[in-house]
């Protein structure tokens, strides 16, 4: 390769010497590329370059020869950097692929369809800022009868964020038939993250309970954004109430249960803060405004509505939304 | 979208610092390096807050941070001077019951 390389370049050396040929210029270049493909380092250039020069001006002076032993030495520190370049894109390449493995396995701890309950027309959308999601959501079917709903949103976004959600995943998977309702529910998850989680750490949460006989809604939050009622009989929204502090800060916190009754076509709008704070035109979008988007689609089934305010979010933020964003709706059909 | 923290010791046990800009994913990590030191060596921390202009969520975790810190070792941890937007969100997260917070100066 040694050879053939010093031909090459002697070629190129006294065809431009001759003509100064743009064309030779573009065949250096090209010689270049394929240099650094073949991961030549720069002071073998150097070298190739002073033999072709002393082989061409049989007189060249000895200070031009010699001076080149020192271009080459410095020469050398820059082949280095090349091949530490070219390492930390094989590992750059790596964790490319361990964070594609990741966000696979982050799929699963998210339920992948929407529960079908009769009686309750239930719709939820989650996209990640970045890879990897710091919003999580979860169905619990109890027997039909009613079903448990959860949206939490642990602080950052990222890999530890990812973390912490699979923590919450399992924690509440051990509450399959949960007593104490929505309180015990977050009572139990606060004391599972706070004796887990690192101290900057910290979830907030929502939970729900919808009961299909009676059409109740009971909840309980720590710390989170508070939702909506949409009232069908005048189109106006009603503030959840909510008090609690947010999971993983104090251990054996009592969060109180609030309860919602649903008239036919009302329903119940959870999201994650990432929503009300995305930026529309410089400003937060803020919760007054995602009333108006929330209104614009309310005529839709639930999965089409969220889907429709997302995109119509995501158009507003100008394609560039910087948190997680969740929503979910739950309706009582008209 | 800069961080600014000045720190007024008061006596052994007790300093302020003073906080102005913004506190969000990029400049919490600056805050926390201030402010967790302290927290071993101060009983009291004040921290005023009336000229963080905005606070997200990291930012808060910093706080939660210093405020079980402080309270591991019987300290306390005090906010002071909170925008309407900052109280609305320690509120939320129902941190106004645990962390101790007094109007501006």
């Amino acid at each position: 390769m040694k050879v053939q390389l010093y031909q090459q370049y002697r070629e190129l050396i006294t065809s431009y010497l001759q003509d100064k040929g743009e064309d030779t210029l573009y065949a250096a270049q090209q010689m270049s590329k394929w240099m650094m493909e073949h991961k030549i380092p720069p002071e073998e250039m150097v070298s190739a370059h002073a033999e072709v020069l002393k082989e061409y001006l049989p007189n060249l002076p000895k200070e031009v020869s010699d001076s080149f032993k020192i271009l080459l030495e410095m020469m050398i520190g820059y082949g280095i950097a090349l091949r530490e370049h070219e390492s930390l894109l094989n590992r750059q390449k790596e964790l490319e692929y361990e964070i594609e493995v990741a966000v696979g396995m982050q799929q699963t701890l998210l339920p992948n369809h929407s529960p079908r309950m009769h009686g309750l027309d239930v719709g939820v959308i989650s996209v990640p800022a970045h890879r990897m999601s710091g919003d999580y959501y979860n169905f619990v079917d109890h027997d039909h009868s009613s079903l448990g709903v959860a949206l939490a949103d642990i602080i950052g976004k990222g890999i530890p964020a990812a973390l912490c959600m699979s923590m919450i995943k399992y924690a509440m998977d051990q509450l399959d038939h949960p007593t104490g309702g929505p309180s015990g529910v977050l009572g139990r998850l606060n004391s599972v993250v706070e004796r887990n989680v690192d101290a900057s750490m910290f979830i907030t949460m929502v939970y729900g309970v919808y009961e299909r006989e009676n059409h109740k809604f009971r909840y309980a939050t720590a710390g989170h954004e508070p939702g909506f009622i949409f009232r069908e009989k005048d189109g106006s929204f009603e503030d959840m109430a909510t008090k609690g502090l947010v999971l993983g800060v104090a251990k054996e916190i009592s969060y109180e249960e609030f309860s919602i009754h649903l008239e036919p076509g009302d329903a119940v709008i959870l999201f994650s803060d990432g929503v009300t704070e995305a930026r529309v035109e410089g400003q937060f979008l803020g919760r007054e405004r995602f009333k108006e988007l929330v209104r614009q689609y309310m005529h839709l089934p639930a999965q089409e509505a969220v889907e429709a305010m997302y995109q119509s979010l995501y158009e507003q933020a100008n394609y560039e939304l910087k948190d997680d964003q969740t929503i979910m709706i739950l309706r009582r059909p008209k | 979208m800069n961080v600014t923290i000045q720190e007024h010791t008061q006596s052994d046990s007790a300093t302020t610092l003073v906080v102005s800009g913004e506190v969000d994913a990029y400049t919490a990590p600056q805050l926390r390096e201030k402010l967790m030191p302290l927290t071993k060596q101060k009983q009291e921390i004040f921290l005023d807050l009336t000229a963080v202009e905005y606070m997200d969520s990291t930012g808060l975790g910093v706080l939660i941070g210093a405020y079980k810190s402080l309270r591991a070792q019987g300290g306390r941890l005090v906010l002071v001077g909170m925008s309407a937007r900052l109280s609305r969100l320690l509120k939320i997260t129902g941190l106004t019951e645990i962390i101790d917070i007094e109007d501006g100066a």
